[in-house]
C-alpha cells in the first residue's frame, strides 16, 4: 500500500472516530462538524453526478481536432470567448471546473485557455451572477465582472506561457 | 441547479438515441473518473466541515464589520480564501452585511476570494495541476481579488 493511501486512511479514521465519540459523549462541536460534513456531502452529490456524466459524454463525442482548432495553440482571441461562454453556463464552481478543465486539456486545449476556464468558472457563471446582482446590486456585479475577466485572461496567458516553456504537463491523479 | 439536471438529462437522451454504445462508454468514463477522485473529495469535505465549524456566519460578520476598512479587506480576503461556501449562502450573507454597513469593497474581497481562491480545495486541485501550479494559481487569484476590491472601493467612493 502506498504511503499516501495509508496517511489518508489514518486521517479519515481519526475523523470518523472523533465524530463517533462526540455522538456518544454528546460533544456539541463534534455534532456540528458532522452536520457540516453531511450537508456539504449532499450538496456535492447533487452537483457531481451531472458534471461527470457531461464529462463522459464530452470525452466520447467531442473530437480532439475540434477542441484543438477552437481552443488549442492556433486559436486566437475567439478561443477565450468560447471558453468563457462555456464556463458561464456550467454550474458547480471550482469543484466541477477542475475535472472539466482536465478533460479540455486532454482534448488539446492550450494551458492559457484551461486557466481562463477555471477563472471564469469561478467568477462568471450566469445563474450565480444574476443571483449575486439581486443581492449586491448591478453596479457591484458589473464592476467585478468587467475587472476580473481581463485580469483572469491576462494572468492565464502569462501562466500558460510560463508553464509551456517549462514543458509542464497536466496529469490526472498524480 | 435544476437546469443542470434538465440539460444533462436531455443531452444524455439525445446521445442515447444517436448511439447506444458511445453513451454507455461515456457512462463508464464518468464512473471511472468519479471513483478516482472521490477519496480526494472526502478528504476535502472533512476539511470543509471543520473550517465551517471554526468560522460560522456570526464570526465572519463580526470580523468584517469591525476595524478599519483596509484591515477588513485583508481579513475578508483571508476568510474568503480559507472557507468554502456555496454562492446561495454567500450572497445572501453579503447582502445582510451590506445593510449592516459593511463597505462594498470588503464584500467584494470576501466574495471574490470565496469563489476564486480555494485553500480548502487544494487537495483536489493538486490532483489535477500539481502542487506548484495550484499554489501559483491561487496566489494570482488572491491578488486579482484584492485589485477588484480596491477598484470597487474607488468606484463606490469608499476610498479616495
Amino acid at each position: 500500500m502506498k504511503r499516501n493511501v495509508k496517511i489518508r486512511i489514518a486521517y479519515i479514521s481519526t475523523y470518523v472516530l472523533f465524530l463517533f465519540v462526540s455522538f456518544i459523549l454528546g460533544y456539541n462541536p463534534g455534532k456540528e462538524i458532522a452536520f457540516n460534513f453531511v450537508s456539504f456531502l449532499i450538496y456535492m452529490l447533487k452537483i457531481l453526478p451531472c458534471a461527470f456524466i457531461l464529462i463522459g459524454l464530452f470525452e466520447v463525442w467531442v473530437k480532439k481536432e475540434v477542441i484543438e482548432k477552437h481552443l488549442g495553440e492556433e486559436s486566437g482571441i475567439r478561443g477565450y470567448i468560447w471558453v468563457i461562454l462555456l464556463a458561464g453556463t456550467i454550474a458547480g464552481g471550482l469543484l466541477v471546473a477542475f475535472p472539466i478543465a482536465y478533460s479540455l486539456y486532454n482534448k488539446g486545449a492550450k494551458l492559457s485557455i484551461v486557466f481562463t476556464y477555471i477563472g471564469a468558472a469561478a467568477i462568471c457563471r450566469v445563474p450565480m451572477t444574476l443571483y449575486e446582482a439581486s443581492f449586491m446590486g448591478v453596479k457591484f456585479t458589473a464592476i467585478r465582472l468587467l475587472i476580473s475577466l481581463p485580469l483572469v485572461i491576462v494572468t492565464s496567458i502569462l501562466l500558460g506561457n510560463y508553464l509551456s516553456k517549462r514543458n509542464y504537463k497536466m496529469v490526472e491523479g498524480k | 441547479m435544476y437546469y443542470t439536471y434538465a440539460i444533462t438529462g436531455l443531452v444524455l437522451i439525445i446521445s442515447f438515441i444517436i448511439n447506444k454504445q458511445k453513451t454507455l462508454k461515456a457512462g463508464k468514463i464518468a464512473v471511472v473518473k468519479f471513483k478516482k477522485i472521490f477519496p480526494t473529495f472526502i478528504t476535502m469535505l472533512i476539511l470543509v466541515s471543520i473550517i465551517l465549524f471554526l468560522f460560522p456566519d456570526e464570526v465572519i460578520s463580526n470580523y468584517l464589520g469591525n476595524s478599519s476598512k483596509f484591515i477588513s479587506v485583508l481579513l475578508a480576503s483571508f476568510i474568503g480564501s480559507i472557507t468554502l461556501m456555496p454562492g446561495f449562502v454567500a450572497f445572501p450573507l453579503s447582502g445582510i452585511l451590506l445593510t449592516k454597513g459593511v463597505p462594498y469593497m470588503v464584500l467584494s474581497a470576501f466574495t471574490t476570494t470565496l469563489m476564486m481562491v480555494g485553500i480548502i480545495t487544494f487537495p483536489l486541485e493538486k490532483e489535477y495541476f500539481g502542487v506548484k501550479v495550484t499554489v501559483i494559481r491561487n496566489t494570482i487569484s488572491f491578488f486579482i481579488a484584492l485589485i477588484i476590491a480596491v477598484i470597487t472601493g474607488i468606484l463606490f467612493g469608499e476610498i479616495l
